[in-house]
């Protein structure tokens, strides 16, 4: 194992300061810490965050805003009480993440900045495009857990179950950097690989992501988190879809439809959440719906199992809202 | 001869016993081969070969040995043909694990790299790249012919032609493979992770050329081994190795990877077959054309047509050899593959017939005790609940049942020597050379003593898992170890409550034939008013004390046993997850020495079978010969979200002790596989049955 610095800076602007080449950042370390086991990061400098006072914090702020730390673990965030009253969508998603003990160590922000689980690239002795090397070999080779929408030259999926959920929930980011910081929607915050084989969002060198912002959602807004996995715990999504819709009377009035696990980026289907917005959710839309969200789908040889389990994973969220919707009228 | 007490005599004997070591084990007092700590201890740390096929032309290790820390380097042969990623090269100890590593790569091997095949249908292809220099890839078997196959077929009434096959599975023990070993002068302790103590300390002494009582093998508790540790394979001989030339004890255990790459798997098995039947539900006739792939030179080898009478059959086997790491045994070598064939195989022919599975399956059973399981275990999972027109049925959330079988030895044999030693502070030690694999023969022997002598399993010392006393016992494999020491144990225990009932006769003026033991209490069998304690009885004993021997009785073990499993799943056809709902497991051993660990053997074979039939899968890449998954991530085994509700019916059938061990892993595969069929009628002669394959299949079926 290669030898490192290990400093914990106590506020984020010493922090920002430490960032440079060779520098990474320590939140949870359940990710950080297999990939440098495995030679896959070799970070000269490891910054551990923990000591940074209210990073871990999460509040509503009286703009109608939850804001979670960065820092906060997973656990915290699934216990938090404002969570089971605004955003049950988040817990489900919470539940199927990993196990409780990684939940209990796993942050917020380190789940959103996590490196893909391609077996390729986790792999010490394949050197992938991702791990600077060449070419691809999921192309030609064991596909069946890759890309279905969004792969060029690489096929990786992101491999978040949080993700979706905050994305459909219209969540944002902020990041900070020693001159300005800003708030981007968790929309633009992820990156695919036309835009970047190496990187799977947009934070620079000189960034820390520092808090996720969510709204309040609309009245009478649904929301839930499916998850195919091959095993119940400790596994990534084969595929998965965070639903959120929101009505008036019978009229869908607001629909955010992000899958996960078929995409290199959490995989918002908008083409989808247009058709549904406007119209009842009746079970032929539905099955539109399903049919539409495939649409550009664009399988590789051992993977087009996921274009079925994505259809069939969005027609049960769909039904889900549908009876929760007849539900709340009775 | 001997025989056991009848359940009605029995105090502790087939009762619920706690293991002995559970409070140690559960609070980390146990000590394993992981946790042993010496004075001045090296850590070691194996070279392996980064190609799947590679001749080595030299190894230059001097940039390792300059290396501060540093304190042995050892090569395994200069001249070895690595024919797997994996294969070891060389080893290095040094002061710590870290530095061991960094020196491992700093060694510079030159290779020759070869062409390579790590899968079975090509390697069988003519040209394709040769595994051995002087062998070819595919190792012919004999072809086995009775009857007539033409004439069968030509009266059959249903055909059936198919190819049925299952996937490598590794061990995954909890406790990596490893050992610790210190040297003095001329002799070796060594603390082993290993099923077999004394296998060890012969396989050591003779690679040292040693005397045998110069190698003392120590295993106190072990995590696993699942029939993949029976010697110190390549990685003890070099612990051992690099601690006599560092002059320092060495610590050498395999990491994850390794254990995935180089210490054993369950081979592969691929049968053609073709089968007929007759109208009235009579296996007739297969014709098998059988292979598998235990590795670059481990054996494939699978019993057919397994428990069922076929008068007609023509089969010959194939082991293929491909670069990859080489099968060692695994819980019932071979058996949960030939299970799983034939009981697909069997339900296929059932339903081409219209017959009830079920009804088939009796009808060309010969055995006794299977047909009684059958009964208690159709009842016990609603078997009349089954789907009769499985491919016809609606939904997309469905449910149904399915059925295997197995069959086992375990017997036991001689080749252990016990003693059992009363002391007159009442102190009674029970010495073996056996180990505690994990199926818990500990308390097993316990319970022997303490049923021969009237205490409690708690109030015996047992002491197992270590050379030192020279009482030698076999390897825990084949599920023999209860069988074969617990037979031991009782004549030994026999013959010292002789003579502590001799001391006590003489003692209270009667005869010692008219004395018995129980509740801790030596009493007069007809005046039960006229007793000693248990230390006052031995307390007679003063400066001397009982030691006996004990003898190997045929009459107290029996081999052969018989399973059934019965498995009801949901598949959800939307998303493809198969959802086992419940198991129920039915199986004889024989004497029931400890319900509870027994059932508890039952229960792991259930849940081992059932990750194997669901989800475990050694998966290589073609291009490079590098195993894809060999991590707990993409090597899936099942979790305890994963499991349906298990049912184990223990179907005690007489009260001879029978081994447990392996068994109840061999019907599971198949019963999960024709629940699956019964349930969506998709049929899947292949394991595992992923999520993937049930949408593939099913969009095919509705294409």
């Amino acid at each position: 194992m290669k030898t490192f610095e290990y400093i914990t800076p106590e506020t984020i602007d010493e922090a920002l300061e430490l960032l440079g080449e060779g520098a990474q950042i320590l939140a949870g370390g359940t990710d950080l810490l297999g990939e440098m086991k495995r030679g896959l990061a070799t970070p000269k400098r490891l910054i551990n965050l923990k000591g940074i006072q209210g990073l871990a914090d999460i509040r509503s702020i009286p703009d109608g805003f939850l804001t979670i730390g960065s820092l906060a673990t997973l656990s915290h965030l699934a216990e938090h009480p404002l969570v089971a009253q605004h955003y049950p969508l988040l817990i489900e998603a919470l539940q199927r993440t990993a196990s409780p003990q990684i939940r209990n160590i796993a942050t917020v922000g380190g789940n959103l900045c996590q490196r893909p689980r391609c077996w390729y690239y986790r792999h010490s002795a394949f050197p992938c495009i991702r791990k600077h090397g060449e070419g691809c070999f999921a192309m030609g080779g064991q596909d069946r857990y890759h890309a279905i929408f969004g792969g060029h030259r690489c096929f990786i999926v992101h491999p978040s179950d949080l993700a979706p959920a905050l994305m459909a929930l219209d969540a944002e980011v902020r990041i900070a950097h020693a001159d300005d910081s800003r708030i981007v929607p968790l929309t633009d915050f992820f990156v695919g690989p036309r835009d970047s084989l190496t990187q799977e969002n947009i934070l620079t060198r000189q960034e820390i992501l520092t808090a996720i912002r969510i709204p309040v959602p609309p009245d009478n807004a649904y929301g839930t988190y499916l998850k195919v996995s091959e095993r119940k715990a400790t596994d990534f999504a084969l595929a998965s879809v965070a639903v959120s819709i929101a009505w008036l009377d019978t009229q869908v009035t607001h629909a955010r439809v992000v899958l996960g696990g078929v995409a290199p980026v959490p995989w918002r289907v908008k083409q989808v959440e247009e058709m549904l917005i406007g119209d009842e959710l009746s079970g032929k839309r539905i099955e539109r719906a399903c049919e539409r969200a495939v649409d550009d789908a664009t399988p590789l040889r051992h993977n087009r199992y996921k274009v079925a389990l994505v259809k069939g994973l969005l027609r049960k969220a769909l039904h889900a809202a549908h009876r929760s919707r007849e539900k709340g009228e009775k | 001869m001997s025989s056991w007490p009848s359940a009605q005599e029995a105090k502790v004997l087939g009762k619920r016993v706690t293991r002995l070591s559970g409070v140690d084990k559960v609070t980390g007092r146990a000590k394993y081969t992981y946790d042993i700590r010496l004075p001045g201890l090296l850590y070691g740390k194996i070279l392996r070969c980064p190609y799947a096929s590679a001749k080595i032309l030299s190894v230059d290790t001097s940039k390792a040995e300059a290396l501060p820390g540093v304190r042995a380097v050892v090569v395994v042969d200069e001249n070895k043909t690595c024919r797997f990623v994996g294969d070891e090269v060389a080893a290095v100890a040094a002061t710590s694990t870290d530095i061991a590593e960094d020196a491992i790569r700093l060694i510079e091997v030159e290779y020759d790299i070869g062409n390579y095949v790590v899968d079975e249908q090509t390697s069988m292809k003519p040209g394709a790249p040769k595994v051995h220099e002087d062998r070819e890839n595919v190792r012919p078997g004999g072809v086995n012919e009775q009857g007539s196959i033409d004439d069968a077929f030509a009266e059959a009434a249903v055909t059936l032609e198919a190819t049925y096959s299952t996937q490598v599975q590794t061990h995954m023990c909890l406790e990596t493979h490893g050992h610790v070993v210190e040297w003095d002068g001329e002799s070796m302790t060594v603390w082993a992770s290993t099923q077999a103590v004394f296998g060890v300390r012969g396989s050591l002494a003779d690679h040292f050329e040693l005397p045998a009582d110069q190698v003392r093998v120590i295993t106190e508790h072990m995590g696993g081994g699942f029939g993949s540790k029976f010697g110190p394979g390549v990685e003890g001989v070099l612990a051992a190795r690099l601690a006599k030339e560092a002059e320092a004890p060495v610590k050498l255990m395999l990491d994850r990877k390794e254990e995935f790459l180089a210490v054993g798997n369950r081979p592969s098995a691929i049968a053609e077959i073709r089968a007929a039947a007759s109208k009235d539900g009579r296996l007739l006739a297969m014709d098998m054309k059988t292979y598998g792939t235990g590795g670059a030179s481990g054996g494939a080898g699978f019993p057919l047509p397994y428990v069922y009478t076929v008068n007609n059959r023509r089969r010959q086997h194939s082991d293929v050899f491909i670069n990859a790491g080489n099968a060692r045994a695994m819980r019932a070598p071979g058996h949960p593959q030939a299970s799983f064939i034939m009981e697909s195989m069997m339900d296929e022919l059932a339903y081409e017939l219209g017959m009830d599975p079920l009804e088939f399956r009796r009808r060309n059973d010969p055995n006794e005790v299977r047909q009684g399981q059958y009964t208690v275990g159709a009842r016990e999972i609603g078997w009349h609940r089954r789907n009769r027109n499985p491919r016809e049925m609606k939904g997309t959330l469905r449910r149904g049942i399915g059925m295997g079988c197995g069959l086992w030895g375990g017997g036991g044999g001689k080749g252990t020597q016990a003693r059992c030693t009363i002391h007159s502070d009442g102190t009674v030690e029970v010495v073996t050379g056996t180990q505690d694999l994990g199926t818990g023969i500990r308390t097993a022997i316990a319970i022997v003593a303490a049923e021969g002598l009237g205490l409690a399993p708690e109030q015996i010392h047992v002491r197992i898992g270590d050379s030192q006393p020279g009482l030698p016992s076999g390897g825990s494999g084949g599920s023999t170890t209860t069988a074969s020491v617990t037979p031991v144990i009782k004549t030994a225990v026999d013959k010292a409550r002789v003579q502590l009932l001799q001391w006590v006769a003489e003692e209270m003026e009667v005869e010692a034939t008219a004395l018995t033991v129980g509740d801790g209490k030596i009493f007069l069998a007809d005046d039960l008013s006229r007793n000693l304690s248990w230390k006052e009885a031995t307390s007679l004993l003063g400066t001397d004390m009982i030691v006996t021997e004990g003898e190997w009785d045929s009459n107290l073990r029996q081999s052969g046993v018989a399973g059934v499993q019965f498995a009801e799943v949901e598949v959800d056809l939307q998303t493809g997850q198969i959802q086992p709902i419940r198991i129920v497991a039915v199986q004889d051993c024989g004497l029931v020495v400890n319900r509870l660990t027994a059932e508890s053997q039952v229960y792991s074979g259930v849940i081992q079978g059932l990750s194997w039939a669901l989800l475990e899968d050694r998966i290589m890449d073609p291009s490079t010969g590098l195993m894809i998954n060999p991590d707990m991530e993409y090597y899936k085994v099942t979790g305890s979200l994963d499991m349906p509700d298990i049912q184990v019916i223990m179907y005690d059938t007489h009260r001879k002790v029978t081994g447990l061990g392996e068994p109840p892993v061999i019907p599971t595969a198949g019963a999960i596989a024709n629940a699956v069929f019964n349930a969506t009628g998709l049929r899947f002669r292949s394991i595992p049955i992923t999520p993937d394959k049930v949408l593939t299949a099913y969009k095919e079926a509705n294409a």
